[in-house]
């Protein structure tokens, strides 16, 4: 197993390495940091390309390449050139950016895949049943919406809400904008109420569009088992319902969801984008909005390699799932 | 990376290759006149009830787009009104802050983000098909390029690289399209690839190949109508995906510039008006539910029309 790791790992070093190659092209080609300055009146083309020179820009694409490859693999990720924001760390927003975005898809993701397992599970079994119709509907609704109107939506009910909670005397509890600093809170119970605040909407938004894909998934992959040849034979054994289901049919039902998972845990790191513009969070979405803007080609490709290892990292996990699932699928 | 059929059972729209024969009911045993598959499979799908309410939908959505502007003359681009003024018989949605009337906007949005869909949708089947196709026709090392370059695509993050390109190009709808759409063959290539390595070991490829068919005949005249199925229900589903994806691009405002619009753009632009001016917000709102809800159903329909295995309605 952890062979099988070390060499997966490795192999998606090559991977990395190419897509580098192309991410670094794209983002090279997508413009020029220092294009908003020319059009600057009053800056001669001297400055322009003294600034080009310190920034290394008059080099050429090549040369750029492999300077920032080997300063990358070194860990020194460089620093942003955008103007306004310029000398960050790139290495340190990137990481800000990603503990922000990881708190809140990491528990929106977990609510999603146990309420989307248990009633696509639920929906399965008891096939035609009112809730299978519910649970369907309302699924095939969240699969169709856009992440942006839930998200607007909750935070104008959030507003709604908090006028209620106000009016009868007491805090705004549902936080609508960005997460203020932590304050020293005086009770564990206040700290908690608190933080629930803060996460209820965004981490809903999020575990509400997952869950709709999640529960599709697992009734269908369920409907598909429980009508195999193997679970009849598990019956016709004279195996309790109870034991069928979970025992026989759940495991390998799993794993479509595991590659749903797969698909969605890294996408959702890139794809929280809207989430967190609504919100106000400044995630990794947010870093990602500001730098395209600012044509900000270090910090895009920082971004765009964290996230690109993210997806290996999760189709690695993936892979391992589906091993510890079915042992039919042996880890080569 | 699991680019094996074998580990990648995210087939959510996997069908059995065409040819198996539908089964036949007893109506079909009275009426002995044979019937061609093409006419069986719309029979099918037309007794698909919510499937065909979706159909109409999503032809009203587009004839509302594409035909709106013969009915509703006021221009676009005129901002001789005042701006947020309430619905009123001249401007039934009322208009937008720039004084623009927003039933014209709605209706340009929608015909602008209905091209986008279909342009996605038209351009991500045939490039993923033929890139699945030759994969899994040929083998061999055209196998292991296509696989290992469809791997490299997945792992790039298609939202991010989408905004890129939109920044650097131009924000005109047909970018965004030709964007969106480099973005989203890839499930469509694994999918049909899958499928061609299984159809590509049957008897009637064989003969086809010993008969002295080329690759291309072979593809598109043997391989495509079998998996005939299979691909419309994905490229649905693209439908679907591309319209959210270009709503979630214009919100984050690195999708659709002004002055095209489209659906995602005039939510970005209304939706702070949510509370005071609902109208504004959800107008634009209930057509993405609408278009993307029907593609669906639409999709799931087909699904049900090309796979009478998996049917729950009779034809």
């Amino acid at each position: 197993m952890i062979r099988y790791i070390i060499r997966r790992l490795l192999i998606s070093i090559p991977i990395l390495g190419i897509g580098s190659i192309f991410a670094f092209f794209l983002v090279a080609a997508a413009g020029n940091p220092v294009a908003e300055l020319k059009a600057k009146p009053g800056v001669t083309a001297q400055q322009i390309h003294d600034l080009e020179v310190s920034l290394g820009l008059d080099q050429p694409i090549i040369v750029r390449y492999w300077k920032w490859l080997v300063d990358f693999v070194q860990g020194d990720w460089g620093q942003s050139i955008a103007l306004g924001q310029a000398k960050v760390d790139i290495f340190d927003s990137i990481m800000r950016g990603l503990w922000i975005t990881a708190r809140l898809v990491v528990f929106a993701e977990l609510l999603a895949i146990v309420l989307g397992v248990v009633v696509g599970v639920i929906a399965a079994v008891k096939q035609y049943s009112i809730f299978d119709y519910l649970a369907t509907s309302s699924a095939f609704l969240m699969f169709s919406m856009p992440v942006l109107c839930v998200a607007v939506i909750l935070k104008t009910y959030g507003i709604k809400f908090n006028n209620v909670l106000e009016s009868l005397g007491m805090d705004r509890w549902v936080s609508t904008v960005s997460p203020t600093p932590d304050q020293v809170d005086r009770t564990f119970g206040e700290a908690i109420f608190k933080l629930t605040g803060t996460y209820v909407l965004p981490t809903l938004t999020l575990a509400l569009i997952s869950f709709a894909a999640y529960s599709r998934f697992q009734r269908a992959s369920m409907l598909e088992t429980l009508n195999s040849d193997y679970v009849r034979t598990a019956r016709a054994k004279g195996i309790s319902q109870r034991r069928v289901i979970f025992k026989h049919a759940f495991r390998n039902a799993l794993i479509p969801v595991t590659t749903l998972f797969s698909i969605n845990a890294a996408a959702l790191f890139s794809g929280a984008i809207v989430t967190e513009t609504v919100f106000g969070w400044k995630g990794m979405g947010n870093l990602l909005v500001q730098s395209i803007r600012t044509f900000d080609p270090y910090m895009l490709m920082g971004w765009l390699m964290v996230t690109a290892a993210l997806v290996i990292v999760f189709n690695l996990v993936a892979d391992i799932m589906y091993g510890i699932l079915d042992p039919r699928i042996r880890l080569a | 990376m699991p680019s094996d059929p074998v580990l990648n059972p995210l087939q959510p729209t996997g069908l059995p290759a065409a040819g198996t024969a539908p089964v036949a009911t007893a109506g079909e045993f009275d009426a002995t006149k044979a019937r061609k598959q093409s006419t069986l499979i719309v029979r099918r799908f037309f007794r698909h009830r919510l499937a065909v309410v979706a159909l109409v939908v999503f032809l009203l959505i587009c004839a509302f787009g594409f035909l709106g502007p013969l009915f509703w003359t006021v221009s676009v681009e005129d901002t001789s009104s005042r701006g947020y003024l309430p619905p009123s018989g001249a401007h039934p949605l009322g208009t937008i802050q720039t004084g623009k009337d927003m039933l014209a906007q709605l209706i340009r949005g929608t015909r602008l983000s209905v091209q986008i869909a279909l342009v996605v949708a038209i351009g991500s089947t045939v490039v993923g098909v033929t890139f699945g196709a030759l994969a899994g026709y040929l083998r061999g090392a055209v196998d292991s390029v296509i696989s290992r370059f469809t791997d490299l695509m997945l792992i790039i993050p298609q939202v991010a690289v989408a905004a890129i390109l939109v920044r650097a190009l131009s924000g005109s709808w047909y970018t965004v399209a030709f964007i969106l759409a480099a973005f989203a063959w890839m499930s469509i290539a694994r999918i049909t690839r899958g499928e061609t390595l299984s159809l590509s070991q049957r008897e009637f490829i064989e003969a086809a190949r010993a008969s002295g068919a080329k690759t291309h005949w072979i593809i598109f005249r043997h391989l495509v109508p079998n998996m005939i199925g299979t691909i419309t229900v994905n490229t649905t589903l693209a439908v679907a995906t591309a319209v959210l994806s270009e709503a979630a691009l214009s919100f984050i405002g690195l999708g659709v510039q002004p002055p095209d619009t489209s659906l995602g753009l005039i939510i970005n632009e209304n939706y702070s008006q949510i509370t005071n001016r609902p109208w504004l917000f959800w107008g634009p709102f209930v057509i993405v539910v609408l278009l993307s809800l029907a593609v669906n159903f639409i999709g799931d329909g087909l699904r049900d029309a090309f796979d009478p295995r998996q049917t729950k309605v009779r034809a």
